[in-house]
């Protein structure tokens, strides 16, 4: 259980920046979140933590230490990769034992035997705990690598996309437990993913990255509610929001340029006049497409909708974000 | 199979391309056959003119290996009977076993050098193809390079010049001498191989070692070693089998204390003129270390690579 704070962390790779001038504090028993879209930096961020990579610049500390010239062994830090990258030439019973048999711990093989069979009934894998590595379905071989990290105390839970392969129902419980693991052992996460669920109501805290560099950092309703750019603000929400020209309505303050409309501030009845150009069917949640003055806004609707393809209806936007020329949201 | 699927080959061309395997195995393996045939051969069936296909097995070869003989006069072999099956066959020559042959010293020294060279190659080999795998090594290609340019020229091309210096530093004809020679000569052919086999070992491997505790060595122990064992495993025969059969330098560099069975086995010389069935039954032993090396690693060889757990 520790804090980790990143000051000025810089990594390139080659000419490629994968990471500019990066702070980051995560709280002793935080759980943080790391939004970005592909090659923001986010497996980078978790590596240069765990110390596979070395930063060119800025300092790493855990527990106000700086751990830059420590090895991932010292650091005492547990990953599960974005590439579950398990042991193939072990058995998924000595792939989760692996990490308490490092000779940095000293655990009796008793001790190791009854962790690795709580793991496995936590990750529901017990039964597959003979099987070779390889002969394992890419969910199952997701979570002995959730498991490797998790049949140990680290200072901190460094998960990079790990629930990404798993089916809508063990992706559900296994949320319940990594949440029920945080509150229970107070442990430190900081956690990739692109699930808006997943950040939404499993994170203390939300990072948000854009090309190497941390754009907003807050908790997910700030996230959500008040995006500092219209970028953050289009990284949270399903539908994503609506992004449409500033005077598309009235009421825009001075200096908008754009307007950010998510589908749920949309209100139907009065307003101005779109067309509906497709309605999906989603079972939890339906969508309808419109058309209004040439630009697509997709906003939700109830399913026992009487609407149809070609109807008119009016709209009005309630609550809407603005943003000036650079993206930035205007108060 | 059913008739549908697209890889599998008809059943036509199956039988065409066993004719053939069967026809080229039986092509190369006859001159095997044959030496071990001659190994057993008496004499005279050795070189009989038409060859004999068929004949009476012997073990004289064997014990001509094994032994060297003299000839005594008639009372003496009178007043000293054969003892056990290989006096008699010596015995029926009109011949007394004098002594053991040096060819178990020979096949002793083709042992240690082949196997020490062999463990040398591969270990050096597999340390050095791990660092290029995996650090910034200054001037890596051109190492890399000059490793594979000590391939380009044939061996023997640098045997005068090798031949000097081991006589100025004490080596010729040493264990050691012999040893060094065969692992320089193999180590490029290790290190290039295991490179290979090491650059397709994701690093995740080891990273997921690093990370769960374990220092570099370790995580190259008991990570990447376990995955290299099919490279190392081939690398290794590679290596013994021309550890064990070279013989250019064999010739040139070792005369006694040091020689291995290849020079050795051309002279051994019979009663009369060249004892053929000695030779082919030297030949034959000669020919089963690495035989029975390779059957025991082909496990190895032939288990299917595991690069499967890693998401790609
Ligand atoms: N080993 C490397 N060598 C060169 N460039 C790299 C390396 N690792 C990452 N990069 C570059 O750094 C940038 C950030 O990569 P990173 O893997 O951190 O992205 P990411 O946010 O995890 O993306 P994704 O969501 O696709 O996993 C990318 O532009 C990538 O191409
Ligand atoms: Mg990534």
């Amino acid at each position: 259980m520790a804090d980790v704070v990143l000051q000025g962390i810089e990594k390139k790779f080659g000419s490629v920046l994968a990471i500019s001038n990066l702070n980051l504090e995560i709280k002793d028993g935080a759980f943080v979140i790391l939004l970005g879209p592909t090659g923001a930096g986010k497996t980078t961020t978790l590596r240069l933590i765990a110390g596979l990579e070395r930063p060119d610049s800025g300092d790493i500390k855990i527990n106000g230490h700086s751990v830059v010239k420590n090895t991932p062994a010292q650091r005492n830090v547990a990953m599960v990769f974005q590439q579950y990258s398990l042991y193939p030439h072990m058995s998924v019973q000595d792939n989760l034992a692996f990490p308490l048999r490092s000779p940095t711990l000293n655990f009796s093989e008793a001790e190791i035997k009854s962790k690795v069979n709580e793991i496995a009934e936590v990750l529901q894998i017990k039964d597959k705990l003979n099987n070779r590595a390889t002969a394992l379905s890419g969910g199952e071989m997701q979570r002995v690598s959730i498991g490797r990290a998790l049949v140990r105390n680290p200072s901190i839970y460094l998960m990079d996309e790990p629930l990404s392969s798993l089916d809508a129902k063990l992706r559900a419980d296994l949320r319940l437990e990594l949440k029920r693991i945080h509150a229970q052992v107070g442990s430190t996460l900081l956690y990739v993913t692109h699930d808006q669920t997943e950040a939404m109501t499993m994170a203390t805290q939300v990072g948000v990255l854009d090309k190497g560099q941390l754009v907003q950092f807050g908790t997910p309703r700030e996230i959500y509610e008040k995006p500092s750019s219209l970028y953050v603000a289009s990284r949270l929400g399903l539908p994503r929001i609506n992004s449409l020209p500033a005077d598309l309505f009235s009421g825009a303050p001075r200096g908008a340029i754009k307007m950010g409309l998510r589908p749920e501030h949309i209100l139907q009845g009065k307003g101005k006049l779109a067309s509906v150009i497709r309605i999906e069917h989603l079972g939890d949640q339906t969508r309808l497409h419109l058309s209004l003055e040439g630009f697509n806004i997709v906003t939700l609707t109830d399913s026992e909708t009487k609407l149809a393809v070609g109807d008119k209806i009016k709209i009005q936007p309630n609550n809407a974000l603005y943003f000036d020329a650079n993206g930035n949201r205007i108060e | 199979m059913s008739k549908s699927s697209i890889s599998e080959p008809t059943r036509g061309f199956k039988w065409i391309a066993a004719i053939l395997v069967a026809f080229y195995s039986l092509v190369t393996i006859m001159p095997l056959l044959w030496i071990v045939a001659t190994g057993f051969k008496s004499s005279a069936d050795s070189i009989a003119y038409p060859p004999k296909i068929t004949f009476q097995p012997s073990l004289e070869g064997y014990v001509n290996l094994f032994t060297t003989q003299t000839r005594q006069t008639k009372e003496f072999m009178a007043a000293n009977p054969p003892k056990n099956w290989y006096e008699e066959i010596v015995h029926s020559k009109g011949m007394v076993i004098a002594g053991p042959s040096r060819f178990g010293e020979r096949f002793l020294n083709s042992t240690i050098i082949g196997f020490g060279s062999t463990f040398l190659s591969v270990l050096l080999g597999t340390m050095a193809a791990y660092a290029f795998s995996r650090f910034r090594v200054p001037l890596k290609d051109d190492l890399l390079f000059f490793i594979l340019s000590t391939r380009m020229m044939p061996p023997i091309a640098v045997a005068i010049p090798i031949f000097l210096m081991f006589r100025a530093v004490g080596l010729s004809d040493t264990h050691a001498g012999m040893i060094l020679l065969y692992t320089a000569v193999n180590l490029s052919l290790s290190v290039w191989l295991l490179k290979g086999f090491i650059d397709e070992i994701p690093r995740e491997y080891e990273e997921a070692a690093l990370i769960d505790g374990y220092t570099r060595f370790q995580a190259f122990y008991k990570v990447v070693l376990p995955q290299a064992a099919t490279g190392i495993a081939s690398t290794a025969i590679f290596c013994l089998i021309f550890a064990w059969n070279e013989y250019a330098f064999a010739v040139l560099l070792t005369s006694g204390t040091a020689q291995t069975a290849p020079p050795f086995i051309p002279t051994i010389i019979g009663v009369a003129g060249q004892d053929w069935p000695a030779m082919a039954a030297g030949a034959t032993i000669f020919l089963l270390p690495v035989m029975v090396f390779t059957i025991l690693l082909r496990r190895h060889l032939l288990r299917g690579i595991t690069f499967g757990a890693v998401r790609k």
